[in-house]
């Protein structure tokens, strides 16, 4: 069994969290894990990804291109960027809500969250899209957008893991006082996309 | 998984920490730097506990000799560091390994290849080489876990600083760890048990004695490595691959591509890195004509094989980066050593490839992409004394046709050289920033010379700089971004906070105080936090510069990282005419275009910066944060 993981989005977004919580629940299940974060420098406002690999061998942590299960891409424009990562026949959750860079330098080519949406859906036409953002911000906190694409990933039925594992580490692993929030998060978007994928 | 283990999901520097206490460590000083500083923060929070000294040093220098006054003691110390900041404490060090120690002393050394997160892509192997120092070389957290606890062992038993290198694929990698405990347990009590020796006092004659055992202890130690399982050969192939750290792992996924690994190739993984475990090698180096050195930064076991070749006369052709075969720096990956090995395998007349898996999307497919470059926090205090500086210097420019120069300094404040705030036109290392400063003002004396430097960096290196300039009368201006924590490596205490990482009250330092003490006579603490600060900031700015001499303002205000914000800006669009020049001015990733007006995001922290230089005053106070 090998399972490659790669999340995608802005610094500040929790990608490092998420990335934690996907690895303890893949080694409760059993699996031998390896991440890859992005720490330091780029984390302020910067492009981060996180790599998780899961398997029964242990290899180096960083996910070589194309081979990559899941994209779970936090920005639409992380999600592209990440893309060649992503196997034939990979799965994509992208959460629609777009964060422009803080500045455009001379030469950065404009961004059109649109059109990069649109590039995604062509190239990958079973893709699952929402505003997970707006999602979170409506259970609590636009913060937990990170929690409910792991709820989405959970809905899709596309973890190597059964989703009580991942609740369990969510229980364990999210502070008191956020895990209402959290899990509120988690369970709307698992329903949404649930919905969307076996109605 | 043995009854007798638990195991753990462990960040590399966490396992080095649980490692480090496994093996008995008592005192644990460092300075922080990505990607070493959770080894540090890991064993602070088991520290009471635990019984362990541990401390966040004022730099790499004094923390090492701290460390060194403990294993002088018969004391188990730890030293953590980034590779740079082994520079930083290389003088102690190169001293150290003629004198030797008598409890235990490592070193974590975390390199950076790529680099991520650093200045420099030096190799940390190699400098234990320089330094007759033993280097352990890991490529998982639970090797990094094992060899820490061999590090500490050999340290002992030899009594000789052994350093423990990782890259930010083992320091900053999780992995799943097997751990003895799940909780670590307490340590041995610290002994008072230094005893008065000529051994401890370096002398010329002193040095001169004990550099031949120096060197003896190079070749016991290779002579031990070549026994241990830390390097290991797998597979019986007919072409050799040696490979240390990291890459080790690369060439394994990378090989498994075509066929069973075992069939045509032989690899040969160093653990132990120096002293070149040569014997072990050797044996393996028997029966191969082909060999492929993969690893990342410099060519060091490329070298060591390259002689061993030519001691031994040995027929067997090597390929690494010395002939082309492999990228001379930057961060390897499965795909780049299949290419280079594809590379090899050409070169052999071997029709075998490796091959990559292929993507949907190819990278050349892309859309063209916004570029997202690592920028200064929404609401960072750093970014008002920038664009203070920036009028100032406009307003000297128009008023005497005065250039300003801005030397920069090594932290977040880094960042000041991102468009649109361009206010960075130099950057060395730690503390280079003031004294450069000096040096562009003995050839550029018609300019303005102001030198930025954060506060853990003020008390790092940047005092000596300042008496310099005082000392030598160089005429400019230091600004201290003083936002009370090492934000950067995230958020450690300094001397000026008046907290140890033990989370215990000391004495905060007053930098301000500091350079008055230094001599410095034109100083001045200016508060950022005051959302109208601008003005009087610009104001200090152009004073200063306008001083004959050295002059310090000290600019102090809050880490939005850890400053919990207490409200929030908005943009009046019936007010906003759409100008931008927020946006372009600021690069604030709080400010964003929606349609053709800007607009406040969520992330504001609330420090007025863009109200205070909005022409049609369209930005006001949106509300309270919760």
């Amino acid at each position: 069994m090998k399972y490659d993981i790669l999340i995608a989005g802005v610094g500040g977004q929790g990608v490092v969290l998420a990335s934690r919580l996907l690895a303890l629940a893949a080694m409760k299940a059993g699996f031998h894990v390896s991440t890859a974060e992005t720490i330091g420098m780029s984390q302020r406002e910067g492009s981060v990804s996180s790599h998780i690999r899961i398997g029964d061998e242990i290899s180096g942590s960083l996910i070589p291109i194309g081979q990559a299960d899941l994209l779970l891409g936090l920005e639409p424009a992380e999600t592209v960027r990440n893309l060649p990562f992503l196997k034939e026949g990979g799965k994509v959750l992208v959460n629609t809500h777009a964060i422009p860079p803080a500045s455009r330098p001379p030469g950065s080519p404009e961004y059109d969250p649109a059109a990069l949406l649109s590039f995604l859906c062509a190239h990958y036409p079973d893709i699952f899209c929402s505003d997970f953002t707006e999602l979170a911000d409506d259970v609590g906190t636009y913060r937990a957008a990170n929690v409910a694409m792991l709820g989405a990933a959970a809905g899709a039925r596309v973890l190597p893991f059964k989703e009580e594992i991942l609740r369990e580490v969510l229980d364990a692993e999210i502070p008191e006082k956020y895990r209402a929030v959290n899990d509120a998060a988690f369970e709307r978007a698992r329903k949404c996309i649930r919905f969307i994928s076996d109605p | 998984m043995s009854l007798l283990t638990d195991k753990k999901l462990l960040m590399g520097n966490e396992a080095i920490a649980l490692g480090a206490i496994e093996a008995g460590v008592q005192v644990v000083t460092g300075y922080p730097g990505t990607p070493s500083t959770e080894a540090l923060e890991t064993i602070a929070r088991y520290a009471k506990r635990c019984g362990i000294y541990t401390e966040w040093s004022s730099n790499e220098k004094v923390a090492l000799e701290t460390a060194v006054g403990a294993a002088y003691s018969g004391a188990k110390a730890l030293v953590t560091m980034k590779q740079v900041g082994l520079n930083v404490a290389s003088d102690p060090l190169m001293s150290l390994s003629y004198i030797g120690v008598k409890g235990a002393l490592v070193l974590l050394v975390a390199d950076d290849p790529g680099p991520h997160s650093s200045q420099t892509e030096q190799d940390t192997r190699v400098f234990g080489h320089f330094a007759n120092i033993p280097v352990l070389d890991p490529a998982t957290p639970q090797e990094a876990y094992e060899l820490t606890k061999l590090a500490f062992e050999l340290s002992h038993e030899f009594e000789i600083p052994v350093i423990l290198r990782t890259t930010t694929r083992v320091s900053h990698s999780c992995g799943d760890v097997e751990v003895k405990a799940a909780e670590p347990a307490p340590v041995e009590a610290i002994e008072e048990g230094f005893v008065k020796d000529r051994r401890w006092t370096i002398f010329p004659k002193l040095t001169a004695e004990r550099h031949p055992w120096l060197e003896s202890v190079q070749e016991k130690l290779s002579e031990h490595f070549s026994e241990l399982n830390f390097n290991s050969v797998l597979g019986s192939g007919k072409i050799g691959i040696i490979a240390s750290g990291v890459s080790a792992l690369y060439v394994k996924e990378a090989v498994k591509t075509v066929r069973d690994f075992e069939e045509l190739f032989t690899l040969f993984r160093v653990g132990t890195v120096y002293p070149f475990p040569e014997k072990a090698v050797l044996s393996f180096l028997k029966g191969i004509d082909q060999l492929i050195v993969a690893e990342e930064l410099d060519p060091y076991l490329e070298e060591q094989v390259l002689q061993l070749i030519g001691k031994f006369h040995l027929p067997v052709d090597v390929y690494g980066k010395k002939n082309g075969f492999f990228p001379v720096s930057g961060e390897y990956n499965v795909d780049i050593v299949i290419d280079s090995i594809n590379g090899v395998l050409v070169t052999c007349e071997e029709s075998l490839r490796l091959s990559h898996a292929s993507p949907a999307v190819s990278r050349k497919k892309l859309p063209p992409l916004p570029i997202r470059a690592p920028t200064l926090c929404a609401g960072c205090m750093h970014r008002t004394v920038f664009y203070a500086f920036k009028q100032a210097a406009k307003q000297l420019k128009k008023e005497a046709q005065t250039d300003t120069i801005f030397s920069g300094d090594i932290g977040c404040y880094t960042l000041g050289n991102a468009y649109p705030l361009n206010m960075v036109d130099t950057c060395l290392c730690m503390g280079a920033g003031i004294s450069l400063a000096g040096g562009l003002s003995r050839t550029n004396p018609k300019a303005k010379h102001v030198a930025f430097i954060g506060d853990s960096t003020f008390f790092h290196s940047g005092i000596p700089a300042v008496i310099n300039a005082v000392y030598n009368g160089a005429n400019i201006t230091l600004a201290v971004l003083d936002n009370r924590t090492t934000a950067m490596t995230g958020h450690q205490p300094h001397p000026g906070v008046g907290v140890t990482v033990l989370g215990n009250a000391s004495k905060a330092i007053e930098i301000a105080d500091v350079v008055k003490s230094c001599g410095v006579e034109s100083v001045r603490t200016i508060n950022t936090v005051d959302p109208d600060s601008l003005e009087s900031c610009v104001k200090a700015a152009k004073k200063a510069m306008n001083f004959n001499g050295p002059s310090v303002l000290v600019f102090k205000g809050k880490c939005v990282g850890i400053a919990k914000p207490d409200k929030y800006y908005k943009i009046k669009p019936e007010t906003c005419t759409g100008c931008g020049f927020c946006i372009k001015e600021l690069g604030c990733p709080a400010l964003n275009l929606d349609g053709d007006k800007p607009v406040i995001q969520d992330n504001c922290s609330g420090c007025g910066l863009c109200a205070q230089i909005c022409p049609s005053e369209a930005i006001c106070i949106g509300g309270v944060k919760l």
